[in-house]
């Protein structure tokens, strides 16, 4: 893997890595970046709402939820491009139908082959390398699942590896070996046995090449316990590692507050937005920052109404594109939260395709062709400074 | 004994349970098929241990607020019981029915939950899915608790009818409205806090000043409905018929798309559905009855190795094999740990959609720690298991000849059907070692080393993740 790796001292170009944080249940986006001066919004959502004098304003119009704190700071700092208003026409309510459609490009058919996985056959056509796409926490997302795709999904970083409980190392060696020859792809055994069998030998190789990761890794940062935080400490303990991951996928679930909004909301946001900042102040102190986009999303928006203790599934969320090289600012416009505007008189209007933000990512990030990807041509924005793409 | 008679029961078993014995599956194999699915349709036929003498290793009530114990305590039932499908069913309709411990308060709600589905899982559906309406822990998953006359929370009524009975498309939002109206009022007790004194139980109460009584259109009829109403007109679909044949389809016979493609995607064998809903409506949607259908169909009998173990089956299966679980032992609360780590966290899945399953079980880190869980299983050859099969080999003469040696700890371990790949490599490895032999002192201890060494490498070979 030394073609691949800047391990082992071996320095080489950096390319573009992109790390996606998926947060399940609906992020409340009115209740992220709040239009704070808008009456409206505290008539319609008096339970929810943070009182105007508690938010931190980025203008006379816009304010970051406090518990947002460490994204305001990215923010000011010019690191966060927010999405405004991101969704897609007819936008689902149902978590599952929602989550597929961000997963699969694919609003109006169910379809399992996903974006994140078209882009790895982009990037890694002959599947070369299994840690092109490295997804943390238990079961690959959809977003990474195509016939003939390789991504590893890794539950535990430091213990990764097969037959780890045979003890001696001559026996371990045979019993891989013979694993390998058995999940060896056969003629005619059908198609979940050729997965079987492709992931077992890619598990065999990615097993050999992150076993090194967790004793190389050095750090100040100190994450925090919860689990996004160290999903993104293991993002950065592979990505230092130089062994040519240029995909990584981590998961923040718990958003889907139909009750108790006020409590569970500003939690997340504060694990959330604590982890992202504690990140790049790791990669930044390894020298790895400037090749890394973050891309977190969330499958919709909630209800303009509370109902009296949370908000309902609704449309038009947000989105925050994360990173060095971004220029930060806001992109979109800010669904109208005028009652008249309102979808179905209780939705935010999307005011931009979230295949359009693939495709920003696709083609101005990591170089690749998104017409395919996503499934035609969508607006995009311009969210980067500089990126590493030969101009 | 014909062989074709235990692969059938073994088959049998592993679906309505975890797997049997060698020693259970000859004494089943000797009685008519049909006598032992009655049987296993009427696991209370089959009392289980008294948990009392459980509590006593595990007291689930020192950690009322972690599931581990108590997801230890099911899979051990499910590895133990004579009567495993209550068990199975309770874990079937946790599939569909998913409610999560992150989201749940008031003590052992989740648990309670569970034991429900224990003892209406086999009943009536209409039954079965008011006991759910009812449900403490599923009223504050749901937010059905929120859910007010005047002031609706939708989210109940919405999943009722997406992923509890009809499955999308068969419903308007205007439906979901008004059967959220029709359960406004149906919420729980408040009970003792958890802390300082442990879990207390809460129960199910109806508010009638907070009930909307008003009429409600849903479905086309119209009426001054209740929750009660709006689930018999929901089990008297169509939809409802064929959302529920598809999902035990899907459990007990072969992996079918995802639940979200169902609307699209036609299910693989229409002619086994088309008995399963019939043998619903003739039923009058009782759940015992769909299942004798199900587990006595020739389609049901052929499909074997069709799906993918889910972690529970692939945890309880491995452990069933081993006989490891001495009880007490605390390998109770490793098996859930273990489907944890595999993806799967009993009472405690990911969403309201429940675990995605079939080949969405594995990737790398999940194929990693089923493996590693299976072959930690056999690895010693001390195990009751391994020594059982050792012993049976011992029995067919000596010496065993590579070949016979591969073949038989197969048959013996499942039996396993491989293929041509798993063979040739599991003859290689026999092969080096030479032929078999337990004559003697030194043999017999090699030899039985040898079985453990072969189990290890069969429960890591591909096939072994299929049930």
């Amino acid at each position: 893997m030394t073609t691949q790796g800047i391990g082992n001292g071996a320095k080489r170009a950096k390319e573009p890595v992109l790390v996606v944080i998926q947060l399940s249940g609906g992020l409340d986006f009115m209740n992220t970046l709040i239009p704070y001066t808008s009456g409206v919004i505290y008539d319609a959502r008096p339970t929810v709402s943070v009182p105007a004098e508690q938010t931190l304003p980025i203008d006379d119009r816009l304010a970051w939820h406090p518990a947002a704190k460490a994204l305001k700071d990215l923010y000011d700092a010019g690191n966060v491009a927010v999405v405004q208003g991101i969704g897609y026409e007819n936008s689902s309510r149902s978590h599952f139908r929602a989550m597929d459609i961000w997963h699969t490009c694919e609003p109006l058919r169910i379809a399992t082959e996903g974006w994140l996985a078209k882009t790895v056959r982009e990037i890694d056509p002959h599947g070369e390398n299994p840690l092109t796409a490295v997804s943390f926490g238990r079961g690959l997302p959809r977003a990474l699942a195509a016939p003939g795709v390789t991504a590893t999904s890794v539950s535990n970083l430091d213990q990764f590896g097969l037959m780890t409980k045979v003890e001696q190392a001559q026996e371990r060696a045979h019993d891989l070996e013979i694993f390998k020859r058995m999940y060896t792809p056969g003629i005619g055994t059908g198609i979940v046995m050729d997965y079987l069998s492709q992931t077992g030998r890619d598990v065999l190789k990615g097993a050999d090449m992150l076993a090194t990761v967790p004793g190389e890794y050095a750090s100040t940062v100190e994450y925090a316990a919860n689990p996004i935080a160290q999903s993104l400490r293991d993002v950065a303990r592979v990505h230092t590692a130089g062994l040519g991951a240029r995909v990584f996928y981590t998961q923040h679930g718990g958003y889907d507050y139909h009750s108790h909004e006020p409590l569970m909301h500003p939690r997340l946001l504060k694990e959330l937005t604590e982890a992202i900042s504690d990140f790049l102040a790791d990669l930044r102190a390894h020298d790895a920052a400037d090749e890394v986009t973050i891309l977190a999303f969330t499958e919709f928006g909630r209800r303009i109404r509370d109902n009296g203790s949370g908000t309902d599934h609704g449309s038009g969320g947000g989105a925050y594109i994360i990173g060095d090289r971004v220029a930060g600012g806001l992109y979109a416009e800010y669904p109208s939260i005028d009652p008249k505007d309102w979808l179905y008189g209780e939705d935010l209007r999307h005011t931009i395709d979230f295949r359009g933000i693939y495709g920003t990512v696709l083609e101005q990030w990591l170089g690749v062709d998104p017409a395919a990807i996503v499934g035609g041509t969508f607006e995009q924005i311009r969210p980067y400074r500089s990126t590493l793409l030969a101009s | 004994m014909a062989s074709d008679q235990i692969a059938l029961m073994a088959h049998l078993m592993r679906r309505v349970g975890v797997g049997a014995t060698r020693d259970e599956l000859e004494a089943l194999a000797a009685r008519p098929y049909e006598d032992v699915v009655e049987d296993l349709l009427h696991p209370e036929r089959f009392p289980d241990e008294d948990d009392d003498a459980l509590d006593r290793y595990y007291p689930t009530s020192l950690s009322p607020d972690i599931p581990t114990p108590w997801a230890g305590r099911w899979l051990y039932h499910l590895v133990t019981s004579r009567g495993p499908l209550r068990h199975k069913m309770a874990l079937f309709w946790h599939h569909v029915f998913a409610t999560a411990w992150f989201k749940s308060e008031h003590g052992p709600s989740i648990p309670a939950q569970i034991e429900t589905f224990r003892q209406h899982g086999l009943g009536d559906l209409r039954r079965l899915l008011l006991e759910l309406s009812r449900d403490p822990a599923m009223s504050y998953w749901l937010d059905n608790c929120e859910n007010h006359a005047g002031s609706i929370n939708e989210n109940y009524g919405r999943e009722l009818l997406e992923l509890f009975s009809m499955g999308i498309g068969n419903y308007t939002e205007t439906d979901i409205k008004e059967a959220a109206r029709a359960f406004t009022g149906w919420t729980f007790e408040q009970p003792i806090p958890l802390y300082p004194y442990g879990g207390y139980p809460t129960k199910f109460v109806f508010h009638p000043d907070d009930h909307d009584d008003g009429e409600k259109t849903f479905l086309s009829r119209t009426g001054r409905f209740d929750g009660g109403d709006i689930i018999e007109i929901i089990v008297e679909q169509e939809a409802t018929a064929r959302f529920i044949s598809r999902h035990l389809y899907n459990y007990f016979v072969a992996d079918e798309p995802q639940v979200p493609a169902w609307s699209v995607t036609p299910p693989q064998d229409p002619e086994a559905m088309a008995t399963l809903m019939r043998a619903y409506r003739d039923s009058h949607a009782d759940v015992r009855s769909v299942m004798r259908a199900l587990l006595n169909s020739d389609f049901f009998k052929v499909a074997r190795f069709r799906r993918v173990k889910s972690p529970a089956e692939l945890v309880g299966g491995a452990v069933k094999l081993s006989g490891a679980l001495d009880f007490p032992d605390p390998s109770v609360i490793g098996m859930a740990s273990a489907t944890a780590v595999m993806g799967q966290t009993l009472m405690d899945p990911p969403t309201v959609e429940g675990w995605h399953t079939g080949k969405e079980w594995i990737d790398g880190g999940t194929l990693t720690e089923r493996v590693n869980f299976a072959v930690e299983q056999v690895l010693d050859p001390g195990r009751p298991g391994v020594r059982a099969i050792a012993r049976r080999l011992a029995e067919d003469g000596n010496p065993l000849s590579p070949e016979a040696f591969v073949d038989r700890c197969l048959d013996l371990a499942g039996p396993l059907a491989v293929g041509a790949a798993t063979r040739t490599a599991l003859l290689e490895h026999a092969a080096a070692e030479g032929e078999l032999w337990f004559e003697g002192e030194a043999a017999r201890s090699k030899g039985e080393a040898r079985v453990a060494r072969l189990l290890t490498l069969i429960v890591a070979a591909p096939e072994y993740q299929f049930c």
